[in-house]
């Protein structure tokens, strides 16, 4: 299943900006330090990433301030209560306490009123539609989920690649997804929030990576037997080098017109990774209008070893 | 309370002073003042009955209008072929509705004749809201045969099938409910107006009208709304 | 002649599927024949599969989801032990099949063994618990439990003939439609799924009859016991809920076998739609799971606390707040589909509002344990575990209801340790705690004490040690239903959870054990008297197993917890009531029609599956000749005279007579010290 040198290796370097932790957060981190230092949610490598993860960590803190007591008291009562302990207080007639209604209704209340608020700003500002605050231009880069590997266009430079994303740090990359067959779901886990790819539809995603570096992707939205062998490699070089690849993948490799899509149409697995010298820049358009049709779906011999459906075709 | 009512309590008392029970057996002999509500105990089997039934019809409720929101949510999607208001109609539509409307009637009257225990009067009066169902589903059918002729079939675009489906399902429930209605006719005939079979009747006659409802909505909303896009 | 079924429908060139299917038919026909030799059948059908009583039909419902559960474990054993060996590695199980054994997985687990079980626990308690001798419609709920036999039989078939589904336990378009799912899997899903759907909705429509409608005299809405109030939520959730599920997976049937285009990829269908309408589905499905449980807690807490339940009011409040907001949050579900920020807040806050209800119940349930003599049995210990395991369980769900931290766990093995976290903290721990619980009241033994605690803690342990680590894997990025992985970074949580999956092993085999040793020593473990927990509400006031008719008379409800009261006045008195006047019963006879229903529903269903549309017309009319013959028949009860009824429960009275005389005797004579010192 290796696909190249790159691949083999251990996978994301531990990367992403150091953000100031609130006091909440440090004690959650640590917890959560189990995870260790490389890769994940909690390691990440851009701005959006870095905000919903610190969202998810200050709301860990704002539930642990419930949670953790709520845990502990309830063990608490079941040992100091249990049967054999004469110390304890029987009683039987303690069913109600109007006092103790309102505190126990009042605390799930407010904490939820809290957290709504924290649910309120943060739905708004990192909802995947919203674009990153920049100076420069995004990099626009055009994504079609197929079966069962990601086709990344960029229109501007009229270059395509499969199961590699190649991006300038730095930068925010703005994302048009659609998929040409069945729901799949762009994830990049250190550089932040997924959305899904349907055919006929057109989603849109803005991401960022800070510094240079390999990042981990794949579709978080099962979509059949290949399911497995679709990640890619997402890799932020700088702006240099970025013009550099681009320079070399329109030296070689084959053209990504109608042709060229419908061969990558088929149902393939674990493709390795490799550049179109050329695109159609009205390809995605075409795919994401239904123009173009969907993908065929599964046919004997096609889709890996011992692929068949009993009673279809 | 009922003197009557201070009498059975002190009787009660008498005999059983912890009150463990002297309660409505289970079932059969209907009492029609205990309806369940805390007090009386078990309700009455035709009380138990009409209340599960209705539960039913509100669950097929929920399911027609699972229906209509699809059906709200691909009024556009005609996938460039022939729109609603393009092959409705109007006629055939009014003939039906006056003709399951008229069902209703006769399906209430029959109810009225079958509490008098009239087995010609129920008889008459059910077969004609047969008649009258099934003519509804002949020009129902014959609709769906014209809209095929012209393209416009349930595999035409996403708004035709779910047209298709939401009158579909409601003509598959109508035809369920004639099935249903010669079945009772023949239990009445054969078995007279047991209280069984007159709970039957009764649920026979929530359905039926229960339908003719579910047609006024579906009426409205793909009839008429749809015509006025 | 035959639709799409031929011989290639058998799996030859598989091996696991082969060998599985073979042992499953092996077992199967064992079990029969040693039912046939024996001479059991006519008492197994006169007493068991044509049974209306609503204690049987429980015990059946439980048989089927324990067998469903063993199946659905036995799948997770697979997935979790193909994770851990396909590490840069292919695996013992290739993409396709390990496709259908987490969509079997999911599917048995949720429709065929969370349900049935929690569906059986109420079928047997309920009516003991109302007073009362039966539900409703006794023969709709005997079809109920056959047409979900149905559908478990039809996915089970689905290991022998043919293939199962291959998109997950719910199944998504476009994958799920036609074109890319060609084959029968996701048939044998849908019809599977229809009809056991329709079995369901019977029971709901069943129980918000009889919950409402028949009760003891006297037992008003709020003397009803919590387990009541909660199946009464549950069930109203099924009436409201199933039928759209119904409609969602017909307007599937119909794009897959009438080309329509409710959800294709062309001619304008949505599939954005579906997924809308299944988890509008889908969130109170899991609600219908868990309020069930949350009843057994409440009642198994304050029996072995010896105290009434706190809160009660609140309780119940909490518990209808819950059944309603549960159909206001679905979207949480898809946060990922894009539909803004505004929507996605709403939602988001929505569900973190339902985690009030449910935050309510707990500190409730710990105020009951407040000030009480708590007794460390099997099913208090079950529910301990339950209250810590599931308030992790809801806080990482409410984490998720955060959309920017969804946008990076939506689908990861975080989501799938949440669910586990409340499904089996919730669900799962509920089902043995109330089967500990009720096991000797349906078989008038109690199970084996020590052996169920091992079950306890090797069950905490396989939980935690499997799911812990699939928290972290989530939170490294690790997305769910992934056949084979590359990623070194998450192979130690891989493993770890693999250890986990064994340790739960360990306590599947204690299960077993347990069961067997209770059957042997089931005279040590007798429960003489009825009331083997000093239990606090009416089912505890019968004879263990009860009587088909449960009580002579009706008990008359003073109060709320009817049972105590009339036990502490026998204590204080020393004596019990006076015997009641014995009047016949009438009780509603056994039918087949069930039974013979849901055969002639397999037919239909796997004709429909295969296309053999000769067979689904001789199906539907067979099932309509049933339903007729049922219709006609003359004598729906049978009497049950005076002077038998008298001595079942002279019988009981008996019972309860030495038991006074011994056992609260001693506790009489502790609180009524006598001068002399004599007893």
């Amino acid at each position: 299943m290796v696909k190249s040198v790159a691949d083999a290796r251990a996978g994301p370097r531990c990367r992403g900006p150091q953000r100031a932790p609130g006091a909440a957060t440090i004690a959650v981190f640590a917890t959560l330090a189990l995870t260790g230092c490389s890769g994940g949610v909690l390691q990440p490598g851009g701005p959006i990433g870095a905000a919903d993860s610190k969202m998810l960590l200050d709301a860990v803190g704002i539930m642990s301030a419930i949670v953790v007591p709520t845990i502990v008291a309830a063990i608490i009562f079941a040992w100091w209560f249990r049967a054999s302990n004469a110390r304890a207080r029987y009683r039987p007639d303690f069913v109600y306490s109007g006092r103790l209604e309102i505190i126990v209704w009042s605390i799930p209340i407010l904490v939820i009123m809290f957290l709504g608020g924290v649910i309120w700003i943060g739905s708004h500002e990192l909802d995947p539609y919203t674009p990153i605050a920049s100076h420069t231009k995004p990099t626009e880069v055009q994504v079609v989920a197929l079966d069962w590997k990601w086709l990344f266009i960029y229109p501007a430079q009229r270059i395509a690649s499969v199961n590699e994303l190649v991006v300038p740090s730095g930068v925010p990359v703005h994302f048009t997804l659609t998929s040409a067959t069945v729901m799949n779901s762009f994830f990049v886990p250190q550089l932040g929030s997924m959305i899904a790819a349907m055919n006929g539809m057109v989603t849109q995603l803005y991401l960022e990576a800070d510094h240079p570096g390999d990042y981990y992707g794949e579709s978080a939205q099962y979509s059949g037997d290949g399911f497995s062998g679709m990640h890619f490699t997402l890799r932020a070089v700088s702006q240099n080098a970025f013009a550099q690849w681009i320079a070399a993948a329109k030296q070689s490799g084959p053209v990504l017109d109608r042709n060229g899509y419908f061969d990558l149409l088929r149902e393939t697995q674990n493709v390795r990774p490799f550049t179109y010298r050329s695109a159609d820049p009205t390809l995605f358009e075409a795919v994401a209008t239904r123009q173009l049709p969907p993908g065929p779906g599964p046919y004997a011999g096609n889709a890996g070893a011992n692929v068949r459906s009993i009673g279809g075709r | 309370m009922s003197a009557t009512e201070a009498l059975r309590q002190e009787h009660r008392h008498a005999v059983d002073p912890y009150k463990l029970g002297h309660g409505h057996p289970y079932g059969g002999g209907g009492r029609d003042y205990a309806t369940g509500r805390g007090e009386g105990g078990p309700a009455s089997k035709r009380v138990i009955v009409g209340y599960g039934f209705w539960i039913f019809l509100l669950s097929d409720i929920v399911l027609f209008s699972c229906l209509f929101a699809a059906h709200a949510v691909l009024q556009t999607a005609t996938a460039g072929g022939p729109t609603g208001p393009q092959l409705f109609n109007p006629t055939s539509i009014a003939i039906e509705t006056a003709c399951l409307l008229a069902s209703s009637f006769t399906c209430g009257l029959s109810a009225v004749a079958a509490g008098a225990r009239n087995q010609l009067w129920t008889q008459v009066l059910l077969l004609i809201t047969g008649i009258l169902g099934l003519s509804f589903l002949l020009l129902e059918a014959r609709d769906f045969a014209a809209m095929v002729a012209a393209g416009a079939g349930p595999q035409r675009s996403a708004f035709w099938s779910s047209f298709f489906a939401v009158v579909g399902c409601h003509g598959a429930h109508v035809t369920v409910g004639l099935l249903w209605l010669g079945t009772m006719m023949a239990q009445v005939f054969f078995k007279g107006f047991r209280p069984n079979i007159m709970r039957r009747l009764l649920c026979f006659n929530l359905f039926w009208h229960v339908l003719d409802i579910i047609w006024v909505a579906l009426f409205t909303i793909v009839y008429l709304i749809g015509e006025g896009r | 002649m035959l639709g799409k079924l031929s011989w290639n429908a058998i799996p030859w060139d598989q091996p696991i599927p082969l060998i599985a299917g073979s042992v499953m038919i092996l077992v199967a026909l064992a079990v029969v024949a040693w039912i046939v030799v024996k001479g059991h059948l006519p008492y197994l059908w006169h007493e068991w599969i044509t049974s209306v009583d609503h204690k049987r039909i429980g015990v059946m419902y439980v048989v089927l989801g324990l067998v469903m559960l063993l199946r659905g474990f036995i799948d997770a054993v697979m997935m979790r032990s193909q994770q851990a060996f396909a590490f840069r590695a292919a695996g013992y199980l290739p993409p396709e099949h390990y496709d259908q054994v987490f969509s079997a997985h999911g599917t048995i687990m949720i429709f065929f063994a969370a349900m049935p079980l929690m569906i059986g626990l109420m079928n047997f308690a309920v009516p003991l618990q109302l007073g009362v001798r039966d539900v409703a419609f006794p023969t709709l709920n005997s079809t109920s439990f056959w047409l979900t036999a149905t559908g478990a039989l039809l996915v089970n078939l689905s290991l022998v003939i043919g293939e199962f589904a291959r998109t997950g336990w719910l199944p998504y378009p476009p994958l799920s439609e036609l074109r890319y799912s060609p084959g029968v899997g996701v048939d044998y899903y849908l019809w599977a799924l229809q009809i056991s759907g329709v079995g369901t909705l019977m029971t709901g429509i069943n129980f918000v009859t009889t919950i409402l409608k028949i009760r003891a005299p006297g037992m008003s809405y709020l003397r009803m016991p919590m387990f009541c109030w909660t199946a009464l939520a549950a069930n109203l959730l099924i009436v409201a809920a199933f039928p759209v599920l119904t409609a969602t997976l017909g307007m599937l049937i119909l794009d897959r076998y009438l080309g329509f285009h409710f959800f294709t990829n062309s001619a304008g269908g949505n599939m954005m739609m579906f997924i809308n309408l299944i988890w509008a589905w889908g969130h109170p499905e899991v609600y219908i799971l868990v309020l069930p449980a949350f009843g057994i807690f409440s009642e198994v807490i304050s029996t072995f606390s010896g105290k009434p339940l706190f809160g009660y009011r609140s309780m119940v409040a909490a518990t209808m707040f819950i059944c309603l907001v549960s159909f206001m949050v679905w979207l949480h579900h898809f946060f990922t589909m894009g539909a803004g920020g505004d929507v996605n807040a709403v939602f988001g806050i929505a569900t973190s509002i339902i985690a009030v209800g449910t935050g309510v119940k707990i500190y409730n349930w710990m105020f009951t344990m407040y000030g009480g003599r708590i007794r460390f049995t099997t099913p208090m210990l079950w529910s301990v575990g339950f209250i810590v395991t599931f308030v992790i369980g809801g806080m990482t769900g409410v984490l998720l209801a955060v959309p920017p931290a969804d946008f990076q766990l939506h689908n990861s093995l975080f989501l799938v340790a949440h669910f586990h976290n409340v499904i089996i903290g919730g669900v799962v721990f509920g089902t043995f705690a109330g089967l500990t619980y009720w096991f000797p009241k349906a078989f008038g033994f109690r199970l084996h004490e020590g052996w169920g605690k091992a079950v306890f803690w090797l069950s905490l342990a396989g939980f935690y040690i499997t799911f812990i680590p699939l928290y972290a894997a989530g939170l490294l990025g690790m997305t769910r239903r992934l056949q084979h992985y590359d990623l070194a970074l998450w192979r130690p949580w891989v493993l770890a959870a693999g250890v986990g999956i064994l340790v739960y092993c360990g306590a599947l085999a204690c299960q077993l054990i347990q069961l067997v040793v209770s059957i042997r020593r089931r005279e040590i473990l007798r429960d003489l008297t009825g009331d083997p927990w000093n239990g606090r509400s009416l089912e505890w006031s019968t004879a263990s197993p009860p009587p088909p008719f449960n009580y002579a008379v009706l008990p008359d409800v003073r109060g709320e917890e009817p049972y105590w009261q009339i036990k502490r006045r026998a204590i204080e008195t020393q004596q019990l009531s006076a015997e009641p006047d014995y009047q016949p019963i009438e009780m509603p006879r056994n039918s087949p029609t069930g039974f013979i229903t849901a055969f002639f529903c397999t037919v239909t269903g796997f004709a429909l599956i295969w296309h053999i549309w000769w067979m689904v017309g001789l199906g539907l009319v067979g099932a309509y000749a049933v339903f007729v013959w049922f219709a006609w028949r003359d004598r729906e009860e049978y009497v049950i005279p005076a002077a038998e009824v008298a001595s079942v429960d002279r019988a009981r009275r008996r019972a309860r007579a030495e038991w006074l005389a011994q056992d609260a005797r001693e506790e009489w004579l502790a609180a009524h010290p006598q001068p002399g010192g004599s007893a």
